[in-house]
C-alpha cells in the first residue's frame, strides 16, 4: 500500500490523480498504523512550513514518519512536502523539519518575481537517477512555490534557473523530493511519476 | 527561465461550454472537462474557466465542473465568476482548481483580496480586470462583465490589488475585446511596469503576430484568448512554434 499522508494541507485528490494515471494505487490517510504498515510513503502539501510541521506534530505523525523512513521505507515529497524532509524551514520564524535531508527552506532573495509561478526547463545534474529515466534535460514543469531548499546541493537530481539555483528534484537514499508539482506538469509530469513508480516497483 | 504562457479561456454555462458553431469541427461534445483535455493534450500552459451563469445570475454556482475538469487534466486551471466570499474560494480550490479569479466582488469588496489571499496564499488568488479606455485618456474599470463603468482606474486598481494580495492580474480590454487588432499594449505596458506579479493580457487577439506584440512590447507573462482557439483559427502548437522561433522561451 502506497500512503498520501493526509495532515490537513492543501487538496490531494490531484496528487492521487496523478499516480493513478501512472498506475500506482494510493490510500490517503493520517493514520500512524497506515504510515507502519505503508509499502511507500507520499509526503504532498500546499501552504506555510510552520502550520505543516504543526499539523504533523499534532497528529504525532513526524516521529514514525522520521522512523519508518530511516528504516528504509521509500517516501516522496511534492512542494511543501518536499521543503518538509529537510532540517529546517524559515518561513514566519524558525521551524524544524522532519530532518531526513540536511539543509534549510529559505525564501528567495531575488529580483525576479516571487512566487516563482510557471513552467520552468530542468537541467540534470545527476541525469544516471532513474526518476529521470522517461524525460529529457530541457523539458518543462509547473513550479509555484516562494521558498527554496538550500543545501550543498549533494542531494540535487535536478534543477531550474531561477536568478538562482532552485532544485526541483533531489534524492538520497530512499527519499525523493519534488519542489515542482508533477501532477500538473503535463506529459513530463506524467513521466517522472511513471519512473518513479518503477523505482518503488 | 520562465516560459510565457499561453492561455485558453473557456466560458461554462449551467456546466458547458459555450462554444460557437465551428467548434464541432474540432470535439463533438461541450463538457468542460473534455475541452479542457483537448487543450492540455494540444500544448496549453494553463485554461481559464469562466462561470458566467453567476455572474448574470448573482446567485452562487454549484462549481460542479470543476471536479470533473481537475480528475481529467494535468495542467493548472483556473475558475471565475461568481466569487465572491472566502467560502467559495474554498469551494472551488477543495474541487481541485490552482487558483480563483475575482472581478467585480473584488471591486465590491477589496477585502475579499486580502482575506483569500491570507487564508490560500497569493499564489491563487487572480484579480481579473475590465478596463475600457476614457475621455481622459486613461483607463477605467468596468463591472458586471463589462456593463457598469466604476471610478477606479485600471492601473491603480491593479497596483492595489497587489497589495491586497493578489497574486496574479488579468488584463481584459473591453476595446480590443473581440476586435481582432491586437492586445491593448499600452496599457498591459503601463501595468506590468508596475507591479511585480504576473500579468495576463486578455482581449483582442486575432493573429499569432498579436501573441508575440503583447510579450515583447508589454512584457507580459500570459496570453489568454478564447475564440481564436475555439474557431480554429489558431492553433496552440502552431503558435507556440512561431513564438519560439521568434525568440520567445515557450514550453512545446
Amino acid at each position: 500500500m502506497n500512503l498520501i499522508i493526509d495532515y490537513g494541507m492543501g487538496n490531494l485528490n490531484s496528487v492521487q490523480k496523478g499516480f493513478e494515471r501512472v498506475g500506482l494505487d494510493t490510500v490517503v490517510s493520517d493514520s500512524i498504523q497506515k504510515i507502519k504498515d505503508a509499502k511507500t510513503l507520499i509526503l504532498p502539501g500546499v501552504g506555510a512550513y510552520r502550520d505543516a510541521m504543526d499539523l504533523l506534530n499534532k497528529l504525532e505523525l513526524s516521529d514514525v514518519i522520521k522512523e519508518e523512513v530511516r528504516n528504509g521505507k521509500p517516501i516522496i515529497g511534492i512542494c511543501l512536502g518536499m521543503q518538509l524532509l529537510y532540517e529546517k524551514g524559515y518561513e514566519y520564524g524558525e521551524y524544524d523539519g522532519l530532518g531526513l535531508i540536511k539543509g534549510d527552506i529559505r525564501k528567495m532573495d531575488i529580483s525576479l518575481k516571487v512566487p516563482h509561478m510557471g513552467w520552468n526547463s530542468l537541467r540534470f545534474k545527476d541525469q544516471d537517477n532513474k526518476i529521470l529515466k522517461y524525460i529529457n534535460e530541457g523539458e518543462y514543469v509547473y513550479y509555484v512555490h516562494s521558498y527554496y531548499a538550500n543545501s550543498d546541493n549533494s542531494e540535487l537530481v535536478a534543477y531550474s534557473d531561477y536568478e538562482i539555483l532552485i532544485p526541483g528534484i533531489v534524492n538520497k537514499e530512499n527519499i525523493y523530493g519534488i519542489q515542482f508539482h508533477p501532477e500538473k506538469s503535463g506529459m513530463v509530469g506524467h513521466n517522472i511519476l511513471k519512473a518513479y513508480k518503477e523505482i518503488i516497483e | 527561465m520562465l516560459a510565457r504562457r499561453i492561455i485558453p479561456c473557456l466560458d461554462v454555462r449551467d456546466g458547458r461550454v459555450v462554444k460557437g458553431k465551428q467548434f464541432k469541427d474540432i470535439v463533438d461534445v461541450d463538457a468542460p472537462e473534455v475541452l479542457g483535455k483537448f487543450y492540455s493534450d494540444n500544448g496549453a500552459d494553463e485554461l481559464v474557466f469562466y462561470d458566467i451563469t453567476a455572474s448574470s445570475d448573482e446567485r452562487k454556482t454549484q462549481h460542479e465542473f470543476v471536479k470533473k475538469v481537475a480528475d481529467e487534466i494535468n495542467i493548472p486551471f483556473s475558475v471565475g465568476g461568481g466569487v465572491s466570499t472566502v467560502d467559495d474560494f474554498k469551494d472551488i480550490l477543495r474541487k481541485g482548481a490552482d487558483k480563483v479569479s475575482v472581478n467585480s466582488s473584488a471591486v465590491r469588496n477589496p477585502q475579499l483580496i486580502k482575506d483569500a489571499s491570507e487564508r490560500f496564499g497569493a499564489q491563487c488568488v487572480v484579480l481579473s480586470i475590465d478596463a475600457k479606455k476614457n475621455d481622459e485618456g486613461s483607463w477605467s474599470v468596468y463591472v458586471k462583465g463589462g456593463r457598469e463603468k466604476t471610478k477606479l482606474d485600471a492601473i491603480e486598481w491593479a497596483v492595489r490589488g497587489v497589495e491586497l494580495g493578489a497574486g496574479e492580474i488579468v488584463v481584459n480590454s473591453i476595446d480590443e475585446d473581440g476586435m481582432k487588432k491586437g492586445y491593448d499594449v499600452e496599457l498591459l505596458k503601463q501595468i506590468t511596469d508596475r507591479v511585480n506579479v504576473p500579468v495576463i493580457a486578455s482581449g483582442g487577439a486575432g493573429t499569432m503576430e498579436h501573441f508575440k506584440e503583447a510579450v515583447v512590447k508589454a512584457d507580459v507573462d500570459g496570453i489568454l484568448a478564447a475564440s481564436v482557439f475555439h474557431f480554429g483559427e489558431i492553433h496552440i502548437k502552431d503558435l507556440k512554434k512561431y513564438l519560439k522561433e521568434e525568440g520567445i522561451e515557450i514550453r512545446i
